[in-house]
């Protein structure tokens, strides 16, 4: 029989050692936990927030524990039951500057810590909480590019003494220029193409038109700007909703995942994520504005006659430094507003030159509604349609000139103006997006969840291990530890990955014990059969593992290619399951066969002529 | 275990049975489709746990009075919890809408939200396609390591099982109208790679055997190769179906159809490496020729361990 060298049993036992200590942090329960943080990123939790929570919980004589970490302070409790009405008192007594989110602390020792040992992340369908896909409109963001250029156009046409007939953007989001005559259009042609570089050529039609037509490349452009500012849009306002470990993601090319665990109320969830709403600023129009520069809008709160605005615009909601919602002296909610430095300027030079003029802050929402077309069979078929709502939230006389900081009143309720205070604060959406898919998943069935993929897994495993002790004696035991080191190590690689554990993902581990058991199936078969050709038992081992090998290895790389597809193609719950199967496949291949090897060798190799093995 | 059974006698049986299930399956396919699941077909779905039996034709009742016509409600489960779907709809808000007037109607404050689900009706085709794909991909692949690792007759016979096993798993799942969703199709594949595994350790037998034996009637090896395998074979398809027993019994509802789909897979599976894969070498005409000196024999004897 082969000796098997030192450094094999090492390495066996390096692995093992290793796999148990960093599945280790899985085994301790995390606690519920409340989480403190400032709303403006810039400023980290101190000891002073520290203290201001010390003080609101000790009054309220519950079991925590209050910690300070870096960015936030973390209060953690005995029970579900506490942890919520902790976030009440926390809630209903700190003032709005702080975010406060529900938690599930880990409880990892220190020293587990230290060396890089964490739990692994439980899914959604184990621990509760929504999954959103959004697919972002990007035709809107086009279009609104298109609107902000041809403002641009008209400025500079304006400034060049370039007279034009018509301007418009049209439904294809192309810009159309309609001219008088042909030296206005030749010398428009040539000031575009000097100057917007974005569009493809030739620009005239009909003779005595343009139509710029955006670039490939431009449009692309436009597309991954719009879906960029969108993740960071719904990045800070996931972080003003008050969630611990949110993901918010690109998915594809078009699509944004968003997932946050221990969220029930989607209403509120998906009424902030998918809103628009920003505001702009613009001047009244006078009396002597041309039509084509003014447009009319009604009042938010339906009272008073539309007015009209000018075009122009002074500055948009993107220069908003921060906002906080607050009430006026006469008890009406307002939102105070502090802009941008460049804002700021902007405001001042356009306040400072029409004082006694009223100017007009504008409420701007992009909506989305189902209509149904119907397509060349006659079916209907729903599509998605976005609009516009525009109406005027305040309408107030300048009476200085408005530098950074400022108020807007005129809002129906102190909700409105919160949600607007915070909308401001996260930034606008460059695009506005539709819900393509959500999956919630209560407290309680998450629970159950987890519950119910313990329960299986340990009978599976009682099962098997039973049946392996029982049909191969000694050789089953060296399976049996085999396979449970499997689990473990498994479990260790997948805490490491900080992969996310499913419920179809811990299915995914129950099949693998199922199925691991087959590489020692097939080295026992092998062994039994070279006994029965009459070889010794020290062959008959040797043989046994030699010749199954290859056929261990064939059939483990066929499942793990499956794996792979699975892991490339599956979305949420076919993922899970393609991770464990792909993680618990590898780990079986090592524990099967070199594991029960030094295991046999440790009890048999040693004996020189032995003439009976337990198999 | 030791066996000595004649299968290729029984090959002509095996050839009509499979027949028949093929048939079948693929005529329940054409003729009443597969349940589609929410994934698939888009959607709304609520699940609501009640503190005691649900009042399903209340509950029905109180969704029609409040416009979700068609709304299909059934326990899940337990009587306690209830499942209500309204299938191909393409409203996002429609599941927290029932929720909240369910909750409202209910004498008792307790009814528990278990889950919402909304599949708008691009995802659901998407995630068809996706499905259908990967099925491709997996079998193109399959066929390709096993004509690299042994030989095209060996990739064809696998392919041919691999395809019977698939069509009759699903053919089962229209036939008796069990829901096909995502975890069902993740756990087709691993049928796939389940199935594959069988039909690898038996070819191995058969490449083996070819080269060792010295008879040269491939009937005869492959029975031999058959019978030596058989033992494993059958341990395999136990210690699995064990696990997967345990999974359907105590895993949950969500986990139910994925347990099933797995266990048909694995009889399946099970019964074409045995008579579809080994069938297909002998109908092909595997010869002693088509394996000669490809490798030297035993080229495997100093690999690991």
């Amino acid at each position: 029989m082969k000796r098997y060298g030192l450094w094999k049993y090492l390495l066996i036992f390096a692995i093992l050692g290793f796999g148990i200590i960093y599945s280790l942090p899985n085994l301790y329960a995390p606690d519920p936990a409340v989480q403190i943080s400032y709303t403006s990123s810039s400023q980290s939790a101190d000891s002073l927030l520290a203290d201001r929570v010390k003080e609101l919980i000790d009054d309220a004589r519950f079991q925590t524990k209050i910690e300070l970490e870096e960015d936030y302070v973390l209060v953690r409790t005995d029970s579900y039951q506490n942890q919520l009405l902790i976030k009440d008192i926390l809630s209903s007594n700190l003032i709005n500057d702080v975010v406060i989110a529900l938690n599930l602390a880990p409880t990892t020792p220190k020293w587990l810590e230290d060396i890089g040992g964490s739990p692994m992340k439980l899914g959604l369908d184990l621990r509760g909480g929504v999954h959103f896909l959004m697919q972002v409109d990007t035709q809107t963001a086009i279009k609104n590019r298109q609107d902000g250029t041809l403002q641009d156009i008209r400025r500079r046409f304006r400034e060049e003494k370039i007279r034009y007939n018509q301007a418009n953007v049209q439904d294809d989001s192309s810009i159309f220029l309609k001219f008088n005559n042909l030296d206005a259009l030749s010398k428009a042609e040539e000031f575009i193409i000097d100057n917007y570089s974005q569009f493809t050529y030739p620009l005239i039609t009909n003779e005595d038109s343009l139509k710029l037509v955006l670039s490939d490349t431009e449009i692309e452009q436009i597309e991954s700007d719009a879906i960029d500012q969108n993740l960071t849009t719904l990045r800070n306002r996931v972080n003003e909703l008050g969630v611990s470990e949110p993901i918010v993601q690109r998915q594809g090319k078009k699509r944004i995942v968003v997932q946050l665990p221990g969220i029930q109320d989607t209403a509120e969830a998906k009424n902030i994520l998918g809103k628009t709403a920003t505001l702009e600023f613009h001047l009244e129009a006078q009396m002597d504005t041309p039509r084509s520069r003014k447009t009319s809008y009604p009042y938010r709160n339906g009272f008073g006659a539309p007015a009209f605005l000018q075009d122009s615009i002074i500055l948009g909601g993107d220069q908003v430094a921060t906002a906080q919602a607050s009430f006026d002296e006469n008890g009406l909610p307002q939102v105070n507003i502090t802009l941008d430095g460049e804002g700021g300027a902007k405001m001042h030079r356009a306040t400072r030159g029409n004082i006694g003029k009223r100017l007009g802050v504008l409420f701007v929402e992009q909506k989305t509604r189902t209509i149904y077309e119907r397509d060349l069979e006659g079916n209907q078929i729903p599509v998605q349609e976005s609009f516009e709502i525009k109406e005027i939230i305040s309408l107030a006389t300048i009476r200085a000139a408005l530098g950074t900081t400022f108020r807007i009143t005129g809002l129906d309720s102190p909700s409105e103006s919160s949600e607007l205070a915070l909308l401001l604060r996260a930034g606008a959406l460059a695009a506005p997006m539709t819900f393509v898919e959500e999956r919630t998943v209560g407290p309680s069935l998450g629970a159950d969840n987890i519950q119910a993929g313990i329960f299986s897994m340990q009978l599976g495993l009682f099962l098997v291990l039973g049946f392996i002790l029982f049909y191969y004696r000694v050789f089953g035991i060296a399976a049996s530890l085999a396979l449970t080191f499997n689990i473990v190590l498994l479990v260790a690689i997948m805490s490491i990955l900080s992969a996310t554990l499913t419920l179809p993902g811990i299915a995914g581990i129950v099949l693998t014990v199922g199925m691991a058991v087959d590489a020692n199936v097939l080295i026992f078969s092998r062994i039994r059969e070279e006994l029965k050709k009459g070889r010794e038992p020290l062959e008959a081992i040797d043989a046994g593992y030699n010749r199954a090998f290859l056929t261990i290895w064939d059939a483990n790389v066929t499942t793990l290619i499956v794996a792979v597809i699975l892991l490339s193609y599956g979305t949420g719950p076919v993922k899970g399951f393609a991770i464990t199967l792909s993680i618990g496949i590898i780990t079986s291949m090592f524990t099967a066969i070199m594991g029960t090897r030094a295991f046999v060798n440790l009890i048999y190799g040693s004996k020189k002529d032995l003439e009976r093995i337990s198999i | 275990m030791s066996f000595n059974i004649d299968f290729l006698a029984w090959r002509r049986v095996a050839l009509i049975f499979s027949s028949i299930f093929l048939i079948v399956s693929v005529s329940s396919l054409f003729l009443k489709e597969l349940n589609y699941g929410l994934d698939f077909t888009g959607g709304t779905l609520v699940e609501l746990s009640y503190p005691d039996s649900a009042n399903i034709s209340e509950i029905r009742e109180t969704l029609v009075n409040g416009g979700f016509v068609g709304a299909q409600v059934a326990n899940f489960g337990s009587s306690k919890e209830v499942l209500i779907k309204l299938p191909g709809t393409v409203s996002d808000s429609l599941g927290s809408e029932i929720v909240t007037l369910l909750g409202s109607v209910s004498s008792d404050q307790d009814v528990d939200l278990r889950r919402i689900e909304y599949v708008g009706p691009q995802i659901g085709s998407e995630l068809r396609d996706d499905g259908g794909t990967a099925m491709l991909i997996a079998l193109a692949f399959m066929m390709l390591y096993i004509a690299f690792r042994f030989q095209s007759m060996f990739a064809g016979a696998a392919v041919i099982a691999l395809v019977h096993d698939v069509i009759i798993v699903v053919g089962i799942f229209s036939l008796i109208e069990i829901e096909f969703d995502l975890t069902v199709l993740a756990a087709l594949l691993a049928v796939i790679g389940y199935s594959l595994n069988d039909t690898i350790v038996v070819s191995d037998r058969i490449r083996e055997n070819i080269r060792s034996m010295e008879s040269d009637s491939t009937e005869e090896i492959i029975n031999t190769s058959l019978n030596q395998t058989l033992g494993r074979t059958l341990i395999t398809s136990l210690t699995t179906l064990l696990v997967l027993f345990s999974l359907y019994l105590l895993g949950g509802e969500l986990i139910k159809n994925f347990a099933l789909a797995l266990i048909f897979g694995v009889i399946i599976g099970t019964y074409s490496s045995i008579y579809i894969a080994a069938n297909a070498l002998v109908m092909m005409g595997l010869s002693k020729d088509h394996l000669r000196v490809e490798e030297p024999e035993n080229a495997d004897e100093n690999i690991l361990p």
